[in-house]
């Protein structure tokens, strides 16, 4: 066995690239409750004020602080940058300063431009004049293949938010790889993988090849960024403060190579814990020196940026990064994944202060240990930052070793990735169908040029059929627009890193997307349940809709309207998997949130349901807002009814209550009180169900 | 097969987190013979509005979202839910043949001595009563609710024979039930009661207002505010005080 991994427990990760392997031979489930957590250290303290002067100087200049005009980001392109090289003591940073955006114009040298221009710089002219004439980008890729209905499909915002003029994202390279096998054993490891490729070249063959070449070299690269901080990573990792450093450089290099949508971490926390354990054991580390090195990595993490442009923050709702860290969860043995190191992460929002990113993630699961859920809900309700997806329910596809990439799409770490697809719109799609395929904002032709619906009142048999005719042209499309994006990604912005921290095998998620389902649903439930009359203008394109009577609205746990939004999604997505998908990809969908509700909504003339043109779509798969009239469990019940296993890349809620109204901080139950005061008094009957909430 | 009765419901609210333990599946009663100023659901006064239900289409509703209820159960609230005293006992006995936790919200006013068999039964099958004890002066209390406090008074008593588990409810408003004396009087009536378990002092909150604009009522308290939460934190020293003074003498 190597000196780093001494007193670990053997197992076949020894033999083969399988941290999975190394966790649960290793890992110690923590029952207790967070009394062991250290408090912030004064060089924590000192360089988090540092931080927020910059974040102040940065929010006065504009948003942007500074910004790289002339190098090209690559995962070695800059020299060592700090805060504070002698307090951080987990270090670097995407350029040679903290707060300066990196230029990544891979994904498409127009975009990379813009995000200057309107911060206020200038690219410089020999990298445009490289990136124009000498060098295709990802997004001259897409449109040199886009067909005219892609691209009208595209402009009038049928289809949106595609990633073909930026990075897709949504990839998570198995970062722990580094720390705990080093970068030599990594490359060894694809070169081999090289060497056994098919031998007859195939163009898939040849990619491969080429593909394989390409994550060695950025796997030496990565040694190489090692050196730039003074760190030899080509050996794994011999103790926590290492651990967490190589892992770190990992994801440094794809964030200096990738402005990806999603950018996320994984699920880093139970195996940096068997580390720190050691380190306890021997003595190594105290507890304080632990949490000081987690807090200046989640610092460094929280210090993520890229360059992005106002249109781009606008369809995302602020300037996120999605560097999503997948937190506790349940082991397929029965035993659960909480660690000492579950708290330190969570305990960073107490530490550094509340903060969206990065986005910490509770895998949760009704069997998780009762003191770690009453710290989830105490860290929840002091710092408003941690989401929570349910565990229970991705286990059973993904296993004990996924991680969640942006907010809710789910993969095994390393061994499956996903292509980001953003939304096609579906309440556009059904006024199509009433159109006939003409758009109701624009007038154009978009769609095929079906029969549109002529009558006075809509007929939910007759708009149904022509939906679902709709509905598989806009499959069609979208799918194929996916394809075209997916196969110029791999070709000009190729993930290198990321793709080489994860086994050669890839099951690839071809992931879609669905926005305005709660339209959709009380649309049709409109047409069903009461009378839709059209509104036409004077070419006899419908532009409006009244409603005469009442109608079930999604939202409510009624299964009249429930029925309808889970056939649009299943649905929908037959109509997905009944296309070609680029490289084997296996389709998913996601009913998302992400806010570009808001977008969406703009974009699309007044439904049959009463929502005016313009108004913004419910977020994901929410119910219209005001329209859910039974309180909270009737509305999450009826989300809670979607099929899951058509949309299995993510549903998502979007849930905001007054604290007042989730119960009484403040009821005396006089066992309580009495205990207090008299502790042998005779009255006092313990009353657990009562303070149980 | 005995026919089911139907109560008459105003609403119901599928994530009821404050009216009693966990989280419940709330039913709105139709009706009620009290006028409190303060009332913030006047809507539900009317005896003759809201919509027949059965016992059993409600614990459906129940049955459905079961999951989120775990620690939860039903809670009976309104209105008056006693009004509805026989429904108001077959949903309860109907909830408890299926294991489901019952929580009564009421202020006890219908409680009469001489229908104490039927009060009987219904206890049976009550886990928990939230007892809205709206004034303890017997003045204040016609004042402020147009009833009088005895049967309320004797409603407790009958609670704490029959060991019923009981919280306390009372809203302080400012210039009404917030004098001290007024709150060691509610200390001296909760003391000697052994089966209260807890006590919740509500701050006065004017969001009841709209639905009087709306039912085209005017609203009885305009002009007061509403309470700040310190203030009826004190209120509740002061009642805790009175109870636990009393109590420890009663040991002695």
């Amino acid at each position: 066995m190597r000196a780093e991994w001494n007193s670990f427990k053997e197992g076949i990760w020894e033999k083969e690239i399988n941290v999975r392997d190394f966790i649960q031979k290793n890992y110690t489930p923590y029952d207790g409750d967070e009394q062991f957590l250290a408090e912030a250290t004064q060089t924590t303290k000192d360089l988090w004020a540092q931080v927020m002067e910059l974040t102040k100087e940065e929010q006065a200049k504009g948003g942007v602080l500074d910004m790289d005009t002339k190098i090209i980001s690559t995962i070695t392109s800059h020299g060592p940058g700090y805060l504070d090289k002698d307090k951080e003591t987990i270090v670097g940073f995407q350029t040679d300063k903290p707060f300066k955006r990196s230029l990544q114009p891979y994904g498409g040298i127009r975009m990379a431009i813009k995000a200057c221009e309107d911060n206020g710089y200038h690219v410089d002219p020999q990298v445009v004049e490289f990136f124009t004439k000498h060098r295709k980008t990802h997004n001259d890729g897409v449109f040199d293949a886009y067909t005219p209905e892609m691209r009208a499909c595209r402009s009038s915002h049928i289809i949106t938010g595609l990633p073909d003029a930026y990075g897709r994202g949504r990839i998570i390279g198995d970062y722990r790889r580094v720390a705990l096998y080093g970068v030599d054993r990594l490359i060894e490891d694809k070169q081999s993988q090289k060497d056994s490729t098919r031998t007859i070249m195939y163009s898939d063959v040849t990619r491969e090849r080429e593909e394989l070449s390409e994550q060695i070299k950025a796997l030496k690269e990565l040694k190489e960024l090692g050196k730039i901080y003074g760190f030899d990573i080509s050996r794994p990792a011999a103790n926590v403060q290492e651990a967490i450093q190589w892992m770190y450089f990992g994801y440094l290099a794809a964030i200096k190579e990738q402005n990806g949508a999603a950018m996320s971490l994984g699920r880093t926390s139970t195996f940096i814990d068997i580390y720190a354990e050691r380190d306890l054991k021997n003595g190594t580390f105290t507890e304080e020196q632990i949490q000081e090195f987690v807090d200046h990595f989640i610092m460094k993490l929280r210090l993520v940026k890229f360059a992005r442009t106002p249109e781009y923050n606008a369809l995302f709702s602020g300037d996120p990064t999605w560097v999503t860290e997948s937190i506790a969860g349940m082991g397929i043995d029965g035993r659960h994944m909480v660690t000492k190191m579950s708290y330190r992460y969570l305990h960073t929002l107490k530490n550094l202060g509340t903060a969206p990113e990065p986005n910490l993630t509770v895998l949760w699961s009704t069997r998780l240990p009762e003191n770690f859920k009453r710290f989830c809900a105490k860290t929840s309700i002091e710092s408003s930052s941690i989401q929570y997806e349910n565990d229970d329910l991705m286990r059973v596809t993904h296993g004990d070793d996924y991680a969640i990439a942006c907010c809710v799409s789910s993969m095994r770490v390393g061994k499956e990735m996903q292509f980001f697809g953003a939304r096609a719109n579906l309440a556009k799609c059904l006024l199509y169908a009433i159109n006939g395929g003409v758009d109701e904002v624009s007038k154009k032709q978009v769609g095929p040029e079906f029969r549109p619906i002529t009558s006075e009142y809509l007929d939910y048999d007759e708009v149904m059929d022509k939906f679902r005719a709709m509905m598989k042209w806009l499959a069609c499309v979208y799918v194929n627009t996916l394809n075209i994006i997916h196969y110029m990604h791999d070709k000009y912005c190729y993930e290198r890193i990321q793709m080489a921290l994860h086994d050669k095998k890839v099951t690839r998620w071809f992931a879609t997307g669905i926005a305005g389902l709660s339209v959709v649903a009380d649309s049709l439930s409109a047409i069903k349940y009461a009378k839709v009359k059209t509104i036409r203008d004077e070419n006899g394109i419908v532009v409006d809709y009244q409603v005469e009577g009442e109608f079930p609205k999604y939202g409510n746990d009624d299964d009249r309207a429930d029925q309808i939004a889970y056939d649009v999604v299943h649905e929908f997505m037959q109509y997905v998997k009944g296309n070609h998908t680029y490289r084997g990809g296996i389709p998913t969908t996601s009913i998302l949130t992400i806010t570009s509700n808001v977008v969406y909504g703009k974009n699309t003339g007044s439904t049959p349901d009463g929502r005016k043109a313009g108004q913004p779509f419910a977020p994901g798969a929410n119910p219209m807002h005001h329209r859910d009239s039974h309180g909270a469990v009737a509305s999450l019940s009826s989300v809670s009814k979607l099929p899951f296993k058509d949309a299995q890349d993510g549903i998502s809620n979007t849930f905001s209550i007054i604290p007042g109204a989730l119960g009484k901080d403040d009821a005396v139950l006089f066992d309580d009180i009495a205990f207090e005061l008299e502790p042998d008094c005779a009255c006092c009957e313990p009353n657990a169900n009562l303070d149980e909430e | 097969m005995r026919e089911s009765k139907t109560g008459n419901i105003h609403s119901t609210e599928s994530f009821g987190t404050v009216d009693g333990p966990g989280v419940r599946f709330v039913i709105f009663f139709q009706g009620c013979p009290m006028r409190c100023l303060y009332c913030h659901n006047p809507d539900t006064w009317n005896a003759k509005g809201g919509s027949r239900m059965t016992a059993d289409e409600l614990l459906e509703l129940y049955e459905h979202n079961k999951t989120f209820y775990r620690n939860g159960g039903i809670t009976a609230t309104g209105g008056e839910p006693l009004l509805q005293l026989s429904f108001l006992t077959e949903l309860f006995e109907k909830a408890k043949e299926r294991g489901i936790h019952t929580c009564l919200d009421t202020s006890g006013i219908v409680y009469r001595k001489e229908r104490q068999e039927a009060f009987e039964r219904l206890f049976q099958a009550t886990d928990l009563v939230l007892l809205d004890f709206k004034h303890s002066d017997p003045q204040g209390h016609r004042d402020l609710t147009g009833q009088e406090q005895a049967p309320v008074l004797e409603f407790a008593k009958a609670l704490e024979d029959a060991k019923i588990p009981v919280i306390i409810r009372h809203v302080v408003v400012p210039g009404l039930t917030d004098k001290r004396e007024e709150l060691e009087q509610l200390g001296r009536i909760i003391a000697p009661l052994r089966n209260v378990k807890g006590l919740e002092i509500l701050p006065y909150h004017t969001m009841g207002k709209t639905k009087y604009e709306a039912l085209q009522i005017p609203y009885p308290l305009e002009g007061v505010e509403a309470l700040e939460k310190e203030k009826a934190s004190e209120a509740k020293k002061i009642v805790l005080e009175t109870i636990l003074e009393l109590r420890k003498k009663k040991m002695k």
